[in-house]
């Protein structure tokens, strides 16, 4: 009886509008994010687990200046070129020399170098880190039809469909997006057919930059208080959903971000607080359910290639 | 000749291991702190090294197994009358029970061998990035039940009170005998089978491999292993759960690859190369002196070396420092005319 009304209660929480509308707008920051891991593992065959510092780099840019009192505007500037100019150091540095190595070698690297921005902003900034104000009046809520919503949701959820639409216009209309699914499906061939392999993946690496900048935004408005480990719970969780949604496309990728972002601020919103703290064990428990019913993801047509002899 | 060349490839390792202890025994107190750390890094590399170097897939879940070892041994030692104060919410059967320090760390083996035989069960069914994924939620829930739930721990407080007992010879003697056991298994028929299911998966099916059942046998004594190294670490120094988490799992695996990740060899030269590093950088953010010339990095700077060493390490030789190969001595080394080609 107990844990029926428990359920029953989770379940009128859940699907109270509020919880809902906040379940989304994180369901779209993080499906950002899946866009830009799935976009370098389209291209690249390579699991960049440093995303989450790019993202931390760029909300540290935001804090700096806010600090200064700079212009809302140039923080945001600022923020983007250190993301870019980061995402082009990586690519040029460790991704490109890496490119024909196994994929655990890969991971390993891109582990190497997160732990590396990390302590670099550790060693920059200290434990504590820096607080970003600037945008904080986007906290503030509006009420759409009785329900309190903050404008930051807003601006995700359409932030989110905006980029998505102008990154499937570019994958779709362009023929740099061309070259790039193609190789995404078959890279050596595509190379063989004329695709220029470094200018590629060059530009996955900055279209995921673009994103993982925009996000860096939208959480620090959401979190101003930017620490070394900023975004790396949020980068554990996407690369996570990624692989439950399946990574070998695009769209399956970025539904699986979508969902475990969705999955999270639901549980986040209507468990109990008695139980919230067990909220990671909740979300990882899922993760191992669904890899173990579908090991090559939820959003995926047929399965995986079987062995070929 | 055969048994010649598999006596050098367990005693290098092992060597290798035992003069690391005995230079560690004529060096000041405060180094030898660092001896330590290197070895008992030497028996958790190498137990990951049992699942992930034989079988070929990478799993993060290691450090959870590790953490079971800890908080098993660390909470059966502490002496009955001071768990009360530490640990005030433990099931009766904990608080009431005391061990000494080699049961401890038997049961701190027993407890991560079997967590990995049941966590194994299902997942060993997973291969690629589904099983490595799949490894690390389970790393993230262990590391969130042994952060709040106190009835079998600390929870989120460090131990106290655990005995001290792993000095610089038991931590030998434990890298040592884990390094023997992963020999012996590496040597025998299913750790040989284990090893064709990761050079070709399809092949090893055509003669009557099964690959679900060499990787949870290779998981289990993995995580039997891992709990053991797990053991001894907290019989070192207190530590808490953040201890045990991210920065464990990345630096041990990193190790793993710097190493090699398909040789025994690979797996302790890896763990000893970047233990070596790491404490030689902990000595030079405190002021060293060295061939005439002051070092003096500012602190917190250890990190950022080693990982940027570590990065380098992967550009330039991403097969590892070993190139994933047993020790060999020269006269026994061969023209490997496959490996060539390939």
């Amino acid at each position: 009886m107990i844990v029926a009304s428990g359920l029953t209660d989770f379940v009128r929480d859940a699907l109270d509008l509020q919880v809902q509308v906040d379940a989304i707008g994180l369901g779209a920051v993080f499906a950002l994010m899946a866009v830009g891991i799935g976009l370098v593992f389209g291209v690249m065959r390579l699991v960049n687990f440093a995303y989450g510092q790019l993202i931390m780099a760029g909300a540290f840019a935001l804090a700096y200046a806010s600090d200064r009192d700079w212009p809302v505007g140039i923080g945001i500037a600022l923020c983007f070129a250190v993301v870019l100019a980061l995402s082009l150091a990586m690519e040029r540095v460790v991704f490109r020399p890496l490119r024909s190595q196994s994929a655990a070698v890969m991971l390993i690297a891109t582990f190497a170098v997160a732990f590396l921005l990390q302590s670099i902003a550790l060693l920059w900034f200290g434990p504590l880190g820096k607080t970003a104000t600037s945008l904080v009046e986007l906290n503030r809520p509006v009420a759409v039809g009785g329900v309190e919503i903050r404008k930051i949701t807003i601006v995700a959820i359409v932030t989110a469909a905006v980029c998505l639409l102008l990154l499937v216009a570019l994958l779709n209309r362009t023929s740099i997006g061309l070259h790039m699914r193609a190789a995404a499906i078959d890279f050596p061939t595509a190379r063989l057919l004329g695709v220029r392999a470094n200018l590629v993946s060059t530009v996955a690496v900055l279209i995921a930059g673009v994103l993982a900048a925009v996000v860096a935004v939208m959480l620090t408005v959401q979190f101003p208080t930017v620490t070394p480990t900023f975004a790396l719970q949020e980068t554990i969780l996407v690369l996570a959903g990624v692989v439950v949604g399946g990574m070998t496309r695009l769209l399956s990728a970025t539904l699986g971000g979508f969902f475990i972002g969705y999955v999270s601020g639901l549980l986040g919103g209507a468990l109990p607080s008695s139980q919230s703290q067990y909220l990671p064990s909740f979300l990882f428990g899922l993760v191992i359910l669904v890899l173990l019913v579908r090991p090559d993801g939820l959003f995926t047509r047929h399965r995986g290639l079987v062995e070929r002899v | 000749m055969r048994a010649r060349r598999a006596a050098v490839e367990l005693l290098a390792p092992a060597m290798l291991v035992v003069l690391a202890g005995v230079i560690g025994a004529f060096v000041s107190q405060t180094t030898q702190i660092y001896f330590i750390t290197a070895l008992i890094s030497v028996a958790t590399v190498v137990a990951i090294y049992v699942f992930v170097g034989n079988s070929g897939v990478l799993s993060f879940g290691h450090i959870s197994f590790f953490a079971v070892g800890v908080w098993a041994a660390g909470v059966l030692t502490v002496p009955e009358q001071e768990k009360p104060a530490t640990m005030p919410y433990l099931f009766d059967f904990l608080s009431s029970t005391t061990v000494g320090n080699v049961p401890s760390l038997l049961i701190a083996g027993a407890v991560g061998g079997v967590f990995a035989l049941l966590v194994g069960l299902p997942l060993m069914r997973l291969s690629g990035l589904a099983a490595g994924i799949a490894t690390f939620a389970v790393l993230g829930i262990t590391n969130n039940i042994l952060r709040y739930y106190e009835k079998i721990g600390p929870g989120l407080n460090t131990f106290s009170s655990v005995p001290e007992t792993t000095d610089l010879l038991q931590a030998t003697i434990g890298a040592v005998l884990v390094i023997v056991a992963a020999f012996a298994y590496q040597r025998s028929r299913l750790g040989r089978q284990l090893r064709a299911t990761r050079e070709d998966p399809a092949a090893a099916r055509a003669v009557g491999v099964s690959i679900y059942r060499q990787r949870l046998a290779s998981f289990a004594l993995s995580g039997f292993l891992a709990g053991f190294a797990g053991g001894l670490y907290i019989h070192f120094i207190p530590i808490n759960v953040d201890a045990v988490y991210l920065d464990l799992t990345f630096i041990t695996l990193a190790m793993l690859v710097i190493g090699g990740t398909t040789s025994l060899w690979g797996a302790v030269v890896g763990a000893l190369f970047v233990s070596g590093l790491d404490s030689f950088l902990g000595e030079t953010e405190d002021g060293m002196t060295l061939l005439g010339r002051t070092i003096d990095l500012p602190s917190g700077s250890r990190i950022v070396v080693v990982s940027a060493v570590m990065a380098l390490v992967l550009i330039v030789r991403p097969s590892g420092l070993t190139g994933g190969r047993e020790f060999s001595l020269p006269s026994l080394a061969r023209l490997r005319p496959a490996e060539a080609a390939k």
